[in-house]
């Protein structure tokens, strides 16, 4: 039974992706009509785009740039999630740390991510180390806010139920209060990766650090934007690719009692 | 079994309980009847200590306990049986003998197999209360704290409940302490019926009620009843409406 659940519910998450393909076509044929009023120079149509991704793909050395970019941000996401929680799960617990964290979330989010690129190719020099923490500051903060937020609004009624039912405080933090947690925290991460994935390919571009982000600079330089939009595009895809084959199963994982608690006639 | 010694407490200054003896002994199930807002919720929560009181000890001599909360207090992301073992992981038990203890005890609350494997957002109110007394019961406490258990459920279920609450505690040996504001339900289910004083200025007194729970017939119950509010000044203010914004 569990093995047929969890096919049926992978057999339903590819299926949803007809639904996400037909978004994209009507972004697409908007998109078209902007090629057909401003010609191939300003705006290619999405057929060469692809073609001129077709034929990025075709150079190995690509895929290798899309990596780079994709393992940097990765990199970055990961630093920020780990530390992000670990201070959000703290403050949400202790309001006087809360108070104490706020004015600077504030001050991390107040900073313009190209402000922070300056200062660490000053610190870092342009290498890896400037992208990595470039996408590690400028997604902390949201997932320090999901995490704060998630522990702060938990049902305090559960962590009563659980003291009282004698289960020590350790099984309490893990089974009750992070679980509850995770409703707030998966959103957060989800938005953190996209930013950590803009964060990487824009410090790239102006560290001139490899990856996507000087690809871009490479594309601009020729005024080629047919190559610009396809190397977007491969940004966009690798980001697709890592919310959907990694963030979203994990969040069904933990979240099928969601699934459960719907109504008939809105499963998928 | 639970001693309550001279227990008071306040909420920002303001007193909410004082002066608060109680005692019950061992197989013994205690109601505690008072008006809405007279601090019954929190007495209930200081002796089970998950509120720390102001003033007084709390002497507990029993060896487990477990609380039923006025809501069922469910992890809506874990399956009933999941919600039942929550208590029992810290018993050890390796795993099908915990599949066999929440089997039982979900039995005695007559939940059915099928509806284990459920979440709460698909069990009915009714299901769900009876879900949490089964994770109360896994445990196997030998004492347990009912606060306004059934205040949500429709009279039959009630009875239902209260049959149940019969059957675990008061014929099985153990003892209990049963919050509620319902006089009948207290008359139907316990040895013993206590009444807080209306501001929470101590215990006003005790009446024990005839017969064994569970012998009790609804005439009985119903005369009984009738009898205390009519007849009695102890009762006299324990359907007041005093509606304050404490719990």
């Amino acid at each position: 039974m569990p093995i047929a659940d969890r096919a049926g519910r992978a057999g339903r998450f590819l299926w949803s992706a007809w639904a996400g393909l037909a978004g994209l076509s009507v972004f697409a044929a908007a998109w078209q009509l902007g090629h057909e009023a401003y010609g191939s120079f300003i705006l290619p149509s999405p057929a060469e785009t692809l073609a001129s991704l077709a034929a990025l793909l075709r150079d190995e050395a690509n895929w290798a740039l899309v990596g780079a970019t994709a393992c940097r941000a990765l990199l970055g996401f990961s630093v920020a999630a780990g530390i992000g929680t670990l201070v959000g799960v703290i403050a949400g617990y202790h309001p006087a740390v809360m108070r104490l964290m706020r004015p600077q979330v504030t001050l991390l989010l107040g900073v313009p991510p190209i402000a922070w690129i300056v200062l660490l190719m000053i610190w870092f020099g342009n290498g890896a180390g400037t992208v990595v923490a470039t996408a590690a500051i400028a997604c902390l903060p949201i997932v320090f806010i999901g995490a704060a937020e998630g522990v702060a609004t938990r049902d305090r009624g559960l962590d009563d139920m659980a003291r009282a039912a004698g289960v020590g405080p350790f099984t309490r933090l893990f089974r009750v209060a992070l679980r509850q947690m995770l409703h707030a925290l998966f959103p957060a991460l989800v938005m953190a990766l996209g930013t950590a994935f803009k964060a990487a390919v824009m410090a790239e571009l102006m560290a001139n650090a490899g990856g996507v982000g000087e690809a871009l600079a490479v594309a601009r330089a020729n005024l080629d934007v047919a190559a610009a939009l396809a190397w977007i595009l491969l940004a966009v895809a690798a980001l697709i690719g890592v919310e959907y084959g990694l963030l979203q199963p994990l969040r069904a994982e933990f979240e099928t009692w969601r699934e459960a608690a719907r109504p008939w006639g809105v499963k998928r | 079994m639970l001693k309550l010694d001279r227990v008071g407490h306040a909420f920002l200054g303001r007193t909410v309980l004082d002066g608060i003896d109680l005692e019950i002994a061992a197989g013994e199930l205690v109601a505690l009847v008072g008006p809405s807002g007279s601090g019954k919720s929190t007495l209930a929560h200081i002796a089970a200590g998950l509120v720390e009181p102001r003033l007084g000890r709390v002497t507990r001599a029993y060896r487990a306990h477990a609380v039923i909360f006025q809501e069922p207090r469910l992890m809506p992301w874990a399956t009933a049986a999941d919600n039942i073992a929550l208590g029992l992981r810290r018993h050890r038990l390796a795993r099908a003998e915990r599949r066999k203890r929440v089997e039982t005890v979900a039995a005695r609350v007559a939940l059915e197999p099928g509806d284990l494997s459920k979440y709460p957002a698909q069990l009915s109110g009714g299901m769900r209360q009876r879900t949490a007394i089964a994770r109360a019961l896994a445990a196997e406490p030998d004492f347990l704290f009912f606060d306004e258990p059934f205040t949500a459920l429709d009279v039959a279920l009630k009875r239902r409940m209260q049959d149940i609450v019969i059957d675990t505690v008061a014929a099985s040996g153990r003892s209990g302490l049963f919050i509620t504001h319902d006089l009948a339900e207290a008359v139907r289910i316990a040895h013993r019926i206590l009444v807080l004083d209306r501001h929470g200025r101590g215990i006003l007194g005790s009446r024990t009620v005839p017969l064994v729970p569970g012998a009790r017939i609804d005439a009985m119950i119903f005369e009984t009843v009738q009898a205390m509010l009519g007849n009695d000044p102890l009762f006299a203010h324990v359907n007041d409406c005093d509606e304050r914004s404490v719990a």
